[in-house]
């Protein structure tokens, strides 16, 4: 009897191997169909489920999808693999696993010493027998806690990344949507540019003038210009003050080759990071940015399903203590991910699965304008993610990116979402925001006049 | 004064600075209507932009040129072109067998790619400038490519034995601009080339590059390809090709690298 082979409405479903079944119990998406892995019917797809659910989670550590000659990451995840932690569920079956992980013997204490134990593909095998509540669920019962001059993941707190982006990195224009989020309690969990023009020089301008507004308002904050790690390397080796060391990953080796980047240039770049010594409430120097289907666009997902390449790229991320990890989930366009469905689904697995392995993920809640979705869907993934407890979200001008040409959330969005859910800033930042005044006296961030002390504060000496 | 919109803009002095929606007030927590409604607006424009259909007729009729060809890709209809990158990239049977070798300098293609409002604004009067700026060059007859990626072109040039192919294409909608088209300059078209062997020239629509200034540039590429025998990054190495290619804000690309942010 073939091993991954199951009798299901009136047919018997044979897989040829582990990843397949992995491949086909994945809720359809674009990026899967357009790979061929996709289930070719949902009979087909639930079937693969069942199969998935009896397996053993030992069958990972076992059976490697990607090899382990081939491919450092699989070294990565297989050689820091942490057996001790993952003890208390080395019994089970993958479908045990999922109603354990909801059960209340699954605490959030739990669930951290858990996390060492778990490898990628465990997490995103349990994933795929989870629906969107139990993503929510599981992932608020889990907390990664982080810091840099602030300190992120703390119950009760929704951080949010200020991205400031211009076509053409003009200062003026920078410092007036800095200062537009920072009116509005935005940048708490980094003030971050994707920068026009991409070289090393452009950096250090950048990091400079980051740095210059941060330290003249005395935010407790950190900034970043999210330009390729050996760009980092190179300012800081010029002198500049730089935070953050960020860098996109993926989930294999050959796909991270296609970023131009390698685990041991990760390890020198946060080393370099580090020698800065600018932290003040925590050591936490890197910043990473992911995202389903990033592995098949480079033509380096070695057959796996978009979302388990996904889930490795967090097993590079914790090796590196990272302040930050966001997906770019609705980035990376409709072939991946067609429509706000299967975005939606996509955004609460990035951040379900990255939590449960200790990573401290926070997502860019957004779409682009040939993908089938809309503001009103963004709506609905940043009220899902807040309520499971995100670490932070991207926010940027009335929710138009008008470098990258997306649109992810708006700063009156993330203002909504503390508000609704009664979710405060990062300690620090709050605490600026109530020396900076404003901040009432229920902690709310109420709209100002235009004469208000603040703004006058803010924009008055501001660029 | 908690909800009013604000009398005085604390943001006038950076307005002129970006694009971006900055000041925008507040009700209670959440954007006001009028800010709202403009980028429901602009929004719109972009959907209208991709899901929109190429008027080719009306293109054809302001060209200057003859004679024009026709061909698809292997995308059937939008929803599969969004799904299926490679479907686009191919010519479907019919167009192929309808392609035959002529010997030509340059083949010239028009893409819809993922705006028609830009090929419907920008396509003609680009080509028209080209054609103004290569009298001396044999120019294939303009190809019409509907459902069409970048990479169509390759096929396209090789079946025309064309030496250079250009693909003025649609580029995916933003926000600021809907209408924005792309140009992608191939030497030696044949499938499988990689997006790293092309040029490219971005971003010509009414607030950025004009068809003349995007004709100069594409013209100042095509020279320097046939003295080189190549393009790509080879090409764009070049101090003074890269400095004004680059000018010509390089992000919006279409379907090459959509991960690279």
């Amino acid at each position: 009897m073939p091993r991954y082979a199951v009798n299901a409405g009136g047919e018997r479903h044979v897989f040829s191997d582990l990843k397949t079944v992995m491949a086909c119990a994945s809720p359809r998406r674009s990026g899967d169909e357009l790979a061929g892995l996709a289930a070719d019917s949902e009979l087909h797809r639930v079937a693969a489920r069942m199969v998935l659910a009896d397996l053993p989670l030992t069958v990972f550590l076992s059976e490697a999808l990607v090899p382990y000659e081939e491919d450092e990451v699989t070294r990565l995840i297989v050689d820091g693999h942490d057996r001790v932690a993952f003890a208390p569920v080395s019994h089970m079956t993958v479908g045990q696993f999922r109603d354990w992980l909801l059960s209340y013997a699954a605490t959030s204490e739990v669930l951290a010493a858990l996390a060492p134990g778990l490898t990628p593909e465990m997490v995103a095998a349990v994933s795929k027998l989870m629906r969107n509540a139990d993503l929510i669920a599981v992932a608020a019962k889990c907390r990664v806690v982080t810091a840099f001059r602030s300190t992120l993941g703390l119950p009760g707190r929704l951080g949010s990344r200020l991205q400031p982006n211009h076509p053409t990195d003009d200062p003026l224009g920078i410092a007036a949507s800095t200062l537009d989020g920072l009116l509005f309690g935005i940048g708490d969990a980094v003030i971050g540019i994707n920068p026009a023009t991409d070289n090393v020089s452009a950096c250090v301008t950048l990091l400079s003038m980051l740095d210059e507004v941060r330290t003249r308002f005395d935010i407790p904050t950190q900034t970043c210009v999210l330009t390729h790690v050996t760009n980092s390397i190179q300012a800081i080796e010029r002198g500049a003050p730089l935070d953050l060391v960020f860098q996109s990953i993926a989930g294999t080796e050959a796909a991270n080759r296609g970023f131009g980047v390698s685990l041991s240039m990760l390890a020198e770049a946060q080393a370099a990071a580090l020698s800065l010594g600018r932290g003040t409430v925590g050591t936490d120097v890197m910043y990473f940015e992911t995202g389903q289907g990033s592995a098949l666009s480079a033509d380096a997902h070695h057959g796996l399903d978009q979302q388990t390449v996904e889930v490795r790229a967090y097993g590079v991320a914790r090796a590196f203590s990272p302040l930050l990890v966001n997906t770019v989930v609705g980035f990376i366009g409709p072939e991946y991910l067609y429509d706000s469905k299967q975005i939606i689904r996509a955004g609460l697995e990035d951040h379900c699965c990255g939590k449960l392995l200790g990573v401290p993920m926070g997502v860019d809640v957004c779409y682009t304008n040939h993908a089938e979705a809309d503001q009103d869907d963004m709506d609905v993934l940043m009220t899902l993610l807040g309520t499971a407890g995100v670490n932070f979200v991207i926010a940027v001008p009335g929710a138009d990116d008008v470098m990258l040409n997306y649109q992810s959330l708006s700063y009156h969005d993330v203002l909504g979402l503390r508000h609704l859910l009664d979710l405060r800033p990062a300690p620090e930042f709050e605490s600026w925001l109530g020396r900076m005044g404003m901040l009432d006296s229920t902690g709310r961030l109420a709209p100002l006049s235009a004469g208000a002390q603040p703004i006058a504060h803010l924009l008055g000496q501001g660029a | 004064m908690a909800d009013s919109p604000i009398p005085l803009d604390p943001f006038a002095r950076f307005r002129a600075a970006t694009r971006a929606r900055i000041g925008l007030g507040r009700s209670g927590d959440a954007m006001p209507l009028r800010p709202l409604l403009d980028f429901q607006l602009a929004h719109a424009q972009a959907r209208d932009a991709v899901h929109g259909r190429v008027d080719w007729d009306r293109v054809a009729e302001a060209l200057p040129s003859g004679p024009v060809l026709s061909v698809h890709s292997a995308a059937p209809d939008r929803q599969t072109y969004l799904r299926r990158p490679d479907l686009g990239r191919r010519l479907d049977e019919s167009s192929a067998a309808g392609l035959s070798d002529g010997g030509w300098d340059l083949a010239l293609v028009v893409a819809d790619g993922l705006s028609a409002a830009a090929v419907q604004s920008w396509a003609a009067p680009t080509i028209a400038a080209i054609l103004d700026r290569l009298p001396d060059w044999r120019i294939a007859p303009v190809v019409f490519a509907s459902q069409a990626r970048v990479a169509i072109g390759d096929p396209i040039g090789e079946k025309l034995g064309a030496q250079l192919v250009a693909v003025l294409i649609g580029e995916r909608p933003g926000l600021s601009a809907a209408d924005s088209l792309g140009i992608y300059l191939t030497y030696a078209p044949r499938s499988g080339r990689r997006d790293s062997e092309r040029n490219c020239i971005s971003n010509i629509h009414g607030g950025g590059l004009s068809p003349q200034q995007a004709a100069d540039k594409l013209v100042w590429l095509a020279r320097q390809a046939r003295h080189l025998r190549l393009t790509g990054v080879d090409l764009k190495e070049d101090a003074r090709s890269a400095e004004s290619i680059e000018a010509g804000a390089p992000r919006l690309d279409l379907d090459a690298e959509p991960f690279a942010r």
